[in-house]
């Protein structure tokens, strides 16, 4: 049996890591839903990490890496968005070489941070609250964008379902060639969405630099861009989904660290594994069905549209 | 993009060309970054670009680092023709040298002819079972084989790290997480003297035309091209789906396992933590760029191994970040796709004559 500090423990550590997930999914979410399949997550996430990084050693400011990050992100998703959108390339493999690419720019920028660190993001501390026992550092310890990616979730759900900004972004993943009939411009709004899933990505990234683990080592996040990409797919393209698969998912990982102190008898390295074999197991969960996948997928996912 | 217009038909010169225009584009920013980095550019260019050719013992390391992505890279162009998107060589690759590298270890005191076939054939099963892996989720459960195929490359580095920790450790090798040194016998033949290249690199090319038949020259090979080209002529058609899924990655993940075997039957000579620094991604660029065709995959191949040589070249000469051969893998890539946009439209002259509807 485990104690009650190890539990809280565990389950806080596990909004550490499902923050990310959280964030990076939501932005990829949007993207998708205009009908644009960014494979490209995990590159995006890893600028984020090392910009986020090494601004904020620069500044000595948490909040302008992580700014800097969603810049970053941004940057390398326009270099998406312009290959896919406006020179009609093929989504899968532009996806692919911006994750190669990501690796390769984040290793080339981070090589002189190596080593160092940056005072971790702060934990919020709420007046009474914080000091409650159990609910106090399971629900009012955690730093801001514990919070903030909370919010996200709820803010883009609300949008898709229930402004005209998302129903357009819904319109125009459903089917292009109608969005476009009616008026609306399918590439401006596309490229809106793919930025802001860069932004996000950035961010994402920007959190496993500065709040998990506050250094950058390259090729950090360790296949979490993908995990994001799959995670989307878990949530049948719905922001709800996203939060429950990203906690769940967050605390597969935890399980490596505190594995061995729960008493589990596991080599490290098959602890390691979980987080990925999980994200497979769900996969083939919720994919074993056509019809779920065929009902909630966008229609146009990864297709391009040329307007004439 | 109003100056573009869409050709009648696509131009073949173009997809040739675009390679190229994609090569070409890549050394001309890299120059510019040499540039930025503070280096002489022609210096570095010439450092990173041209040394590597200019000693036998550059051009064998070529053909070295060439053999996996060629191994690699000829698999994944198969499956990539029929839209069967296995990203995941790398673990195929891993798992592969894991398998031969316990065939190695086990018959570690036989001095016997028959143990460097049976390590490829190890290695070449590793990479089947591995790549099975997705091939199953996907013909049986519909899921995305991307996703599954790049999960278990991480699964794989795991694995590996566990069994070179643990049951694999060179009990003699003072803790270092990494097997015994195999014997003579599991090692693959050196082509030369004084060179690293080993067997491997013929059997790469021997694959590489084995695929080029395959693809020209069968009754699947075509099957697959036409499930990649009009899925819905194949549906009418009545090729199986299922089965192209199960040869693309059959093919592909014993390739990639046999890639594996290379590495530890070569010139690691162990198994380590690490079998591959990603040649298995480096592939994926290699088989695009190779505009997914056998002949083309060998000479991209050379291409990618020249800047993975380059960047260790003038990391030791010039002091230059080895991570510059990351970029220059993503930036390739990119400018291909982005040249490519050429096979299906040029420019509309300026003025507005009219056509004939002749073009070349």
């Amino acid at each position: 049996m485990m104690s009650s500090e190890l539990l809280i423990a565990f389950l806080a550590s596990t909004a550490g890591a499902a923050t990310p997930l959280v964030v990076a999914s939501m932005g990829e979410l949007v993207t998708e839903r205009s009908g644009v399949l960014n494979l490209g997550l995990e590159g995006m996430m890893l600028v984020g990490a090392v910009v986020g990084f090494g601004a904020t050693l620069a500044t000595g400011q948490i909040w302008i890496g992580l700014l800097a990050a969603m810049a970053a992100g941004m940057l390398m998703s326009l270099v998406f968005g312009f290959l896919v959108l406006t020179l009609q390339t093929n989504q899968v493999a532009t996806g692919l070489a911006l994750t190669l690419f990501g690796i390769g720019v984040s290793a080339f920028l981070g090589r002189g941070y190596v080593g160092q660190t940056v005072q971790p993001m702060a934990h919020l501390h709420f007046p009474l609250l914080s000091g409650l026992p159990l609910v106090g550092p399971l629900l009012f310890g955690f730093d801001a964008m514990v919070y903030a990616s909370i919010a996200l979730v709820v803010l883009i759900g609300w949008m898709l379902a229930r402004t005209r900004l998302g129903l357009i972004i819904r319109a125009v993943g459903e089917s292009p060639q109608s969005a476009h009939a009616i008026g609306f411009p399918v590439i401006g709004l596309r490229y809106g969405t793919v930025l802001f899933g860069g932004a996000l990505a950035g961010l994402g990234g920007a959190y496993l630099s500065l709040a998990l683990t506050p250094m950058w080592v390259e090729g950090m996040t360790a296949g979490r861009g993908w995990i994001a990409l799959a995670q989307v797919v878990f949530a049948t393209w719905k922001p709800r989904g996203v939060l429950v698969g990203a906690y769940l998912f967050g605390g597969v990982t935890v399980l490596q660290f505190h594995g061995q102190g729960m008493g589990l008898a596991i080599p490290a390295e098959f602890l390691s594994m979980l987080p990925y074999l999980a994200t497979i197991v769900v996969l083939v969960l919720i994919c074993r069905n056509p019809q779920t996948i065929l009902l909630n997928r966008p229609m146009s996912l990864g297709q391009n549209f040329k307007p004439d | 993009m109003s100056t573009l217009e869409r050709r009648p038909e696509p131009s073949r010169r173009m997809m040739l060309a675009s390679p190229l225009i994609a090569a070409a584009a890549m050394l001309l920013s890299g120059s510019v970054l040499f540039l930025l980095l503070g280096q002489e550019p022609l210096h570095a260019f010439y450092t990173y670009f041209i040394t590597p050719w200019t000693t036998p013992y550059g051009v064998g390391e070529l053909m070295l680092k060439a053999t996996p992505l060629i191994l690699c890279g000829v698999g994944l162009a198969i499956g990539f023709r029929a839209n069967v998107n296995n990203i995941g060589a790398d673990g195929q690759l891993t798992v592969g040298a894991i398998c031969a590298g316990a065939v190695a270890l086990y018959f570690d005191e036989v001095q016997a002819w028959w143990v460097l076939p049976l390590m490829l054939l190890a290695g070449a099963l590793g990479g089947m079972l591995w790549a099975a892996i997705p091939a199953l989720l996907r013909t049986r459960f519909n899921t995305n084989e991307i996703l599954v195929s790049l999960m278990l490359v991480y699964v794989s580095y795991h694995l590996l790290s566990y069994l070179v920790h643990g049951p694999m450790r060179d009990p003699a090798g003072f803790n270092f997480p990494q097997s015994k040194m195999f014997s003579d016998a599991a090692m693959l033949p050196l082509l030369m003297e004084g060179l690293r290249v080993n067997a491997a690199f013929p059997l790469s090319l021997l694959a590489a035309a084995a695929a080029w038949f395959f693809c020209r020259h069968t009754f699947a090979g075509y099957r697959m091209q036409v499930s990649g080209l009009a899925p819905a002529a194949a549906l009418y058609a009545g090729f199986s789906e299922p089965r192209n899924v199960w040869l693309a990655f059959m093919v592909s993940g014993a390739l990639a396992g046999i890639a594996g075997v290379g590495e530890v039957a070569g010139p690691l000579g162990q198994l380590q933590p690490s079998v591959s620094p990603g040649y298995g991604f480096a592939a994926i660029i290699v088989a695009y760029v190779g505009r997914l065709h056998p002949l083309g995959v060998v000479l991209s191949a050379v291409l990618m191994s020249l800047l993975y040589i380059g960047g260790e070249t003038a990391q030791i000469e010039l002091q230059l970040p080895s991570a510059i051969t990351g970029m220059f893998q993503g930036l390739l890539l990119f400018y291909l796709l982005a040249a490519d946009l050429f096979i299906h439209y040029r420019f509309k002259p300026r003025k507005r004559a009219i056509s004939t509807g002749v073009s070349a």
